[in-house]
């Protein structure tokens, strides 16, 4: 019967697919087709991809030192010696972090701040990781903290907060504002214009 | 559709509007929507759907401050309704680099979005604050022009000061202080045994003087005093928002460091 509610035997796949309508950029009709592809690809896919998410479900947590998600109590950047070398790299959350280190140019550690301050939500400096922060500029021998914030005013705000607390105990330092790779100045908002020509550099 | 629906409709011009206004603030809603929340000449502050406008294509365009033109559309007229939004102008971009500018952006967008009542034209004070954030990025001007902008806000709100004449002897000359419950100016004579429950009235107050940074100080004090006590427990006790002390704050430091040098 058109439009009539799935029978009892698919109930667990229409339960499986509102799960996977709440994932961020699928709704009910992409979640609808990704389970059927899952379905289909059983063997290959979903049993595999089933069993990796048990073990990422049993398994992930926020490293206890900088927030990043791993598998351990530290995680890998935090637990390489290597990139002990004094920098450390203020994020907004993870993705910010992955990032970052997408990019490969940054070989200190980092420190996930997960979130920013928000008089509209309520959101002070204690709901953030601040106070760890202030720790880990005394404890690790810090001497660089770069304060890679999103460019909003929000973003901002929250990276004035921290160089306020951190002025005159470290070099702080924050990434540049201006015309992204490939940007074209003709589809460029007038404050990332405003922004570009008030860092011009020399030729 | 429904009778009520229609005859809402027949009546056009109140489900849609258009008009400019400065972005307040904006909170994600969904996935990709946002609600906007604006200050408009005409509709004071107003809030409204931004299809699409948690997406990086309106980043630039939804920060606070942002002059935007606006169209606005609801089926009924107490619906929260769904804004068109066009970029007029950034203030961001300006503000993000000093941080007294970006504390007195979050302060004014902050103090606004507390104490207007939603819907409300209040066009004088639109216009006020228009001003005060096109001067953002003149640090010698700002704590100034925000200052007497907290005082026209607070006229606006019905907290106004009455600094014209001593409110004890009458007089409008040597006026020292001002009443901490009325709001009203007192001269050191009138003051008399009180003066001590008296708040000091800096002079940049009464708009004399050279006005400079130490009185401006001062007289955000005093106004913190009349906005906290007076303005805020009349809005449902809710308390005053931390951008405005953290402005205040920024302000306080950069007085100390040029009091330094």
């Amino acid at each position: 019967m058109i439009g009539a509610r799935p029978v009892s035997s698919t109930s667990e796949i229409e339960t499986l697919i509102e799960m996977m309508a709440r994932l961020p950029g699928l709704g009910p009709r992409s979640a609808r087709r990704a389970v059927l592809h899952l379905i289909r690809k059983r063997a290959l896919l979903l049993a595999p991809l089933a069993d990796q998410m048990a073990r990422v479900a049993a398994s992930a947590r926020e490293c206890l030192n900088c927030g990043n998600v791993g598998t351990a109590e530290i995680c890998p950047i935090c637990a390489d010696e290597a990139r002990a070398n004094g920098e450390i790299c203020v994020v907004e959350d993870v993705a910010d972090l992955w990032a970052m280190e997408r990019s490969g140019q940054f070989k200190g550690r980092y420190h996930v701040l997960g979130g920013t301050l928000s008089a509209l939500d309520s959101v002070g400096p204690e709901d953030l990781s601040i106070p760890r922060l202030m720790d880990r500029v005394e404890s690790e021998g810090v001497t660089e903290v770069i304060l890679a914030l999103n460019a909003t005013v929000d973003g901002q705000t929250t990276a004035h907060y921290i160089a306020d607390q951190l002025e005159g105990r470290v070099r702080l330092s924050s990434l540049a504002q201006g015309v992204p790779i490939g940007g074209e100045l003709d589809y460029l908002d007038d404050g990332t214009i405003t922004a570009a020509l008030r860092a011009r550099k020399a030729l | 559709m429904g009778l009520a629906g229609r005859a809402a409709r027949a009546d056009g011009e109140r489900m849609e509007w258009r008009d400019q206004g400065f972005v307040l603030n904006m909170r994600r809603h969904g996935e990709s929507a946002a609600i906007l929340e604006v200050f408009t000449p005409s509709r004071g502050r107003h809030a409204g759907v931004v299809p699409g406008g948690a997406s990086r294509k309106f980043a630039a365009t939804l920060q606070p401050g942002a002059q935007v033109d606006l169209h606005w559309r609801a089926r009924l007229e107490d619906h929260l309704g769904s804004f068109r939004v066009e970029p007029l102008r950034s203030r961001a971009a300006q503000a993000m680099g000093d941080r007294l500018s970006l504390s007195g952006l979050n302060a004014v967008c902050a103090l606004l979005s507390f104490c207007l009542p939603e819907r409300e034209a209040h066009e004088a004070l639109y216009r006020r604050s228009e001003t005060l954030l096109d001067l953002l990025g003149d640090a010698d001007l700002w704590p100034l022009a925000y200052m007497r902008w907290e005082l026209a806000l607070l006229e606006e709100m019905g907290f106004g000061l009455d600094l014209t004449a001593c409110a004890v002897t009458g007089s409008n000359d040597h006026l020292a202080y001002i009443s901490p419950r009325t709001g009203r100016a007192v001269t050191s004579m009138g003051a008399g045994e009180w003066v001590d429950r008296l708040l000091p009235l800096p002079q940049v107050l009464l708009g004399r003087g050279d006005a400079p940074d130490t009185e401006v100080l001062e007289a955000l004090r005093v106004l913190g005093h009349f906005l906290g006590n007076h303005m805020a427990p009349a809005l449902a006790h809710k308390p005053l928002p931390e951008a405005r002390e953290r402005f205040v704050a920024a302000f306080a430091r950069r007085v100390a460091q040029e009091g330094v040098r």
